[in-house]
């Protein structure tokens, strides 16, 4: 059993003694004397204790809500029809219906990634032990748990310490999901206070989860020059038994490799992997390859390539036993999130198992010690691969010929497809004998088989894509540097002051899932518009692997050709989803190590200098999971704007400024108390956009802060004129809002900037020392 | 004939609300005349092919000059406009214009005062799906035309899934229409 420490807060003790107020005591707690940082306002915050400052955000950036449909069902008072004012039997009217599943989608994202964290640390404590210490980052990192230390007001030095923060986690997730229940919360804007601390507490959740991995598994500790790995449908060796694994949650992972390793097997079997499982394998060992993002998991596991799929946690599709079926491959479920139906056998022998998964007695089996998964994986698929012999269902080009004929062009497959792909044209291509358009439209393809589901003939479309596309599909072979972890302290040093000051002109987060509406190839060209340019491009998880999947004219993908290191004209890869910790641990760094603002549970001083002053945007370009939206919750509440690509609109809630109502951008001017307008920078918390063309502008206008000095308010807004000439054609019309005095106008566009200006009548402001907390201000009128 | 209200992506159902169908381009006419303060949005997908040579982009632009219905683009999409000799009312994004169409204080793009119609054409299904009900939950005092040639079931009147040669003549009829009442 494990134990941990306790922690004891007494307001107020009547003893024989007397009464005692303010006791506190700890046992086996982390109680760090050495850290002379004292304890900031907000240690643990409960979900009302950055209430005021969630106001003031959501004043800024009001909530513009977008609801799927008019009614609401949560309960057995409704189904309601909550259209235009109406109410519920509850009285919940709409726009708190749709806060409140804003909520609900967080509370999932978060739970996932702390119940992941939970599982990680309480899984390498009983292997590795309590005391195990934890090191992101070697000499390179003091401050290595940026969001523990702002939020609950810790500096954790063992695996052990983590339990307090996993305790807070899940007891804010409890109270938070309960806020939810019918009858409870009925104000819009609290339910959207909530869904900002929901995103906190998933941020922090995602740190303790990569902190763990990253101390106790060995992965590169925050390197710029991690390895660049193998990744691609075309690398895996099809002459070897091989192994594909899906998912998130790395332990089961860890043991096939460990077991290959420990039985000298290396090399003659193949471990692949989909998704963050993948990233984070290939962290551990080398040994591990990347088959692609989650989109990839019906056209590998379809080509029969895999001979044995291991699933663990998290964006699995849900019919993978199914589909692995058909192709006469096992699977081992490996999580109690993600049973699959199977039979638990982690208490069997490991030779009964093996025995009846390679006799084909049972389709797979339910295994929950990662240790076992590795023996039983790994010794059942050297006797199935064989017999499978790359079994595969993937129809012969004749054969699709053939069955294309049965098509009655209905159009239910493109009317079911999340991209609207011209399938039944395709199709009828297909029955003529040219394969052509089906390749192209696995190019913009999902890998939902929605469009199979449609199909009243039963015709299997993403198997014919496939084998359409199976060129290109098995010519994929690509380089991506492996996640780095966490950003060095003294990285931050160096690129602190230029981005604060403008001078680096933004950090772009590449980050979340694969659900793109058209080509990942528009991620790729977004990442290096802004790497050229030389902002810092970080980058996790499914996108990370998108960004690798383009090779230029010499062959060389965007991670052969921009350098790991967080500066100006980086790519980095920072890992995982739960590495999307350390992009949000980098903004908080900046205000620690940059601008010496202390850290310790010190949580709205350091947003409100994120929002101010650290120019960095978040972009989701295929965010599907309630995953994505936890993180960008988290981003938001800190102050980080985010851009969803079109898809994301279906997340139904944006937080949009208004930049033609000058009075929603004034902020004080620390020194003197006054309030100045700082321009819509940035204009908005949360939006949608319909193109790259679009994201880019938006990007390079979202990094813009009220605090860039002149010289870096010219170069981000060098940036944001030249791409808006280029891609929209023309100046933009909203660049008065962002010039305050003429020493911002970039000099090689003065004569056409000033023009602008005069037909706006602009007027030049001061530049503050910007902050939205009116405690921030140094000096009051009339000191 | 019967025509059914069915959304094109089959599981964007609305609820009890649905859009009226277009089943005659007069309607739209008739809206529009009816309309004080008219406006036109016009998504990316306008400048995507759609019949050969037809864009939806020309058919908006000789929209918005027969009646004089100022016209806003979103996306990157105003160039395309410009090379048309065309000048748009606004460019911004699909958000950004829902957002202020949802605010019962925004005086328009001219600050002539508050829209009470507007159609839309050329977002992403899906986007113009949420948008529009958007529009339809929060803002009560307008009404809103899907004029693409899918069901968009949140819209206050929506075309029902038509062919692009059907789309192409009700357009043509609503141009002319439009130009006469001018
Ligand atoms: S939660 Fe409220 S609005 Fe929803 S179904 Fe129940 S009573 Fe109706
Ligand atoms: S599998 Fe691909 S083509 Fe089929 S519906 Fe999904 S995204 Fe569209
Ligand atoms: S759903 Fe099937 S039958 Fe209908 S158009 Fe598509 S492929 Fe043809």
């Amino acid at each position: 059993m494990l134990t941990k420490g306790m922690n004891m807060k007494v307001k107020e003790m009547k003893t024989n003694l007397g009464i005692i107020k303010g006791l506190e005591l700890s046992f086996d707690k982390v109680i760090d004397e050495t850290w002379e940082e004292p304890m900031g306002p907000t240690p643990y915050p409960s979900i009302t204790d950055l209430r005021e400052w969630d106001m003031k955000l959501l004043n800024k950036f009001k909530p513009f809500y977008l609801p799927y449909c008019d009614v609401c069902c949560l309960c057995t008072f409704g189904k309601c029809d909550l259209t235009g004012d109406k109410r519920g039997a509850c009285g919940l009217n709409m726009a708190a219906q749709q806060s409140r599943i804003v909520l609900l989608a967080c509370c999932i994202g978060a739970s996932t990634h702390i119940a992941h964290a939970r599982h990680l640390v309480e899984h390498l404590i009983e292997k590795y032990g309590r005391n195990s210490p934890l090191d992101v980052g070697g000499l390179n990192i003091d401050l290595e748990a940026p969001i523990t230390r702002l939020v609950c007001g810790i500096k954790p030095k063992k695996l052990k310490d983590l339990e307090d923060a996993l305790d807070y986690c899940e007891r804010q997730l409890t109270t938070l999901l309960s806020a939810t229940h019918t009858g409870q919360e009925g104000s819009n804007l609290d339910f959207e206070s909530k869904v900002l601390h929901a995103g906190m507490i998933d941020h922090l959740g995602l740190e303790i989860a990569d902190m763990a991995q990253i101390s106790v598994l060995g992965y590169p500790k925050a390197d710029p020059e991690a390895p660049l790995t193998d990744l691609g449908f075309g690398i895996t060796d099809v002459s070897k038994p091989t192994i594909l694994v899906i998912g998130h949650n790395v332990p089961s992972s860890v043991g096939i490799i460990d077991y290959i390793t420990d039985k000298g097997l290396s090399g003659k079997i193949e471990v692949v992997g989909i998704c963050c499982t993948a990233h984070d394998a290939t962290r551990y060992s080398s040994m591990a390859k990347i088959i692609g993002p989650i989109s990839w998991q019906l056209r590998f596991i379809r080509s029969g390539l895999a001979d044995l799929i291991v699933v663990d946690e998290q964006c699995i599709r849900a019919d993978t036993l199914v589909e692995a079926q058909k192709v006469k491959t096992p699977v081992i479920a490996s999580s109690p999130q993600n049973c699959l139906g199977l039979q638990n056998k982690t208490k069997i022998s490991s030779k009964a198992v093996i025995s009846d998964l390679t006799e084909g007695k049972i389709p797979g089996a339910l295994i929950l010690d990662p240790d076992k998964v590795g023996e039983v994986a790994v010794e059942t698929v050297m006797t199935v691969a064989p017999k499978r012999n790359k079994y595969k269902i993937i129809p012969e080009i004749e054969k699709i010929v053939e069955t294309t004929q049965a098509c009655t062009e209905c159009n239910e497959c493109v009317r079911a497809c999340p991209n609207n792909q011209p399938i039944s044209k395709a199709v009828k291509e297909a029955a003529k004998g040219d394969l052509n358009p089906l390749a192209e439209i696995l190019e913009s393809c999902v890998g939902c088989a929605r469009c199979e589901s449609a199909c009243p003939n039963d015709l299997p479309l993403h198997s014919f894509m496939v084998r359409a596309g199976e060129k290109e599909l098995l010519g994929e072979k690509f380089k991506m540097r492996i996640g780095r972890g966490a950003i060095q302290d003294v990285e931050i040093r160096e690129v602190g002051g230029p981005i604060v000051l403008g001078d680096i002109p933004g950090v772009v987060a590449l980050v979340g899932c694969s659900n793109y509406p058209h080509s990942g190839k528009e991620l790729v060209e977004i990442a290096e518009e802004f790497a050229k340019r030389r902002f810092i491009v970080v980058t996790s998880g499914c996108s990370a692997m998108t960004l690798a999947m383009e090779k230029d004219d010499e062959g060389k993908t965007l991670y052969e050709k921009y350098p790991g290191n967080f500066d100006a004209g980086g790519i980095v890869n920072v890992g995982s989803c739960v590495a999307n910790a350390h992009i949000a641990g980098a903004a908080i760094k900046i205000a620690n190590i940059f601008a010496k603002r202390n850290l310790r549970a010190n949580y709205e001083e350091i947003a409100d200098y994120i929002l101010n002053r650290v120019g960095a945007v978040g972009v989701a370009w295929g965010a599907y999971s309630q995953k994505a939206a936890s993180i960008a919750s988290g981003c938001w509440r800190l102050g980080v704007p985010v851009i969803v690509g079109p898809h994301g609109a279906k997340y139904r809630r944006m937080l949009l400024g208004r930049k033609d109502k000058t009075e929603d951008w004034y902020v004080y001017d620390a020194r003197t108390g006054d309030k100045i307008y700082g321009g819509p920078a940035p204009e908005h918390l949360f939006t949608t956009v319909e193109t790259k063309e679009e994201a880019i502008v938006l990007i390079a206008k979202l990094v813009m802060r009220p605090n860039d000095t002149s010289k870096g308010r010219a170069i981000k807004l060098t940036h944001y004129i030249d791409l808006h000439k280029r891609l929209y054609g023309s100046m933009p019309d909203d660049i008065h809002l962002f010039v305050r005095h003429k020493a911002d106008i970039p000099i090689t566009m003065k004569d056409e900037i000033l023009k602008v200006l005069e037909e706006r009548k602009w007027k030049e402001t001061r530049i503050p020392d910007p902050t939205l907390l009116p405690r921030m201000i140094r000096k009051k009128k009339g000191d | 004939m019967t025509v059914k209200a069915e959304p094109w992506q089959k599981a964007e159902i609305a609820g009890p609300k649905k859009a009226l169908l277009i089943m005659k381009p007069e309607v739209v006419v008739a809206m529009a005349k009816k309309a004080n303060r008219p406006i036109l949005v016009v998504g990316h997908q306008a400048v995507e092919d759609y019949s050969n040579d037809v864009k939806m982009i020309d058919y908006a632009i000789r929209i918005s000059n027969a009646a004089g219905i100022p016209m806003v683009v979103t996306a990157h999409i105003a160039n395309e406009c410009l090379k048309r000799g065309f000048s748009p009312a606004g460019s911004m994004s699909a958000m950004e214009i829902g957002n202020r169409l949802n605010d019962p204080q925004w005086r328009g793009l001219d600050g002539g005062g508050t829209y009470d119609l507007a159609m839309f054409m050329g977002l992403p299904y899906y986007m113009q799906f949420v948008i529009l009900s958007g529009l339809k939950h929060f803002s009560p005092n307008l009404k809103t035309i899907s004029l693409d040639r899918f069901y968009n079931p949140h819209a206050t009147w929506s075309f029902p899934n038509i062919s692009v040669k059907d789309w192409n003549e009700n357009f043509e009829i609503i141009i002319d229409k439009l130009k006469g009442e001018k």
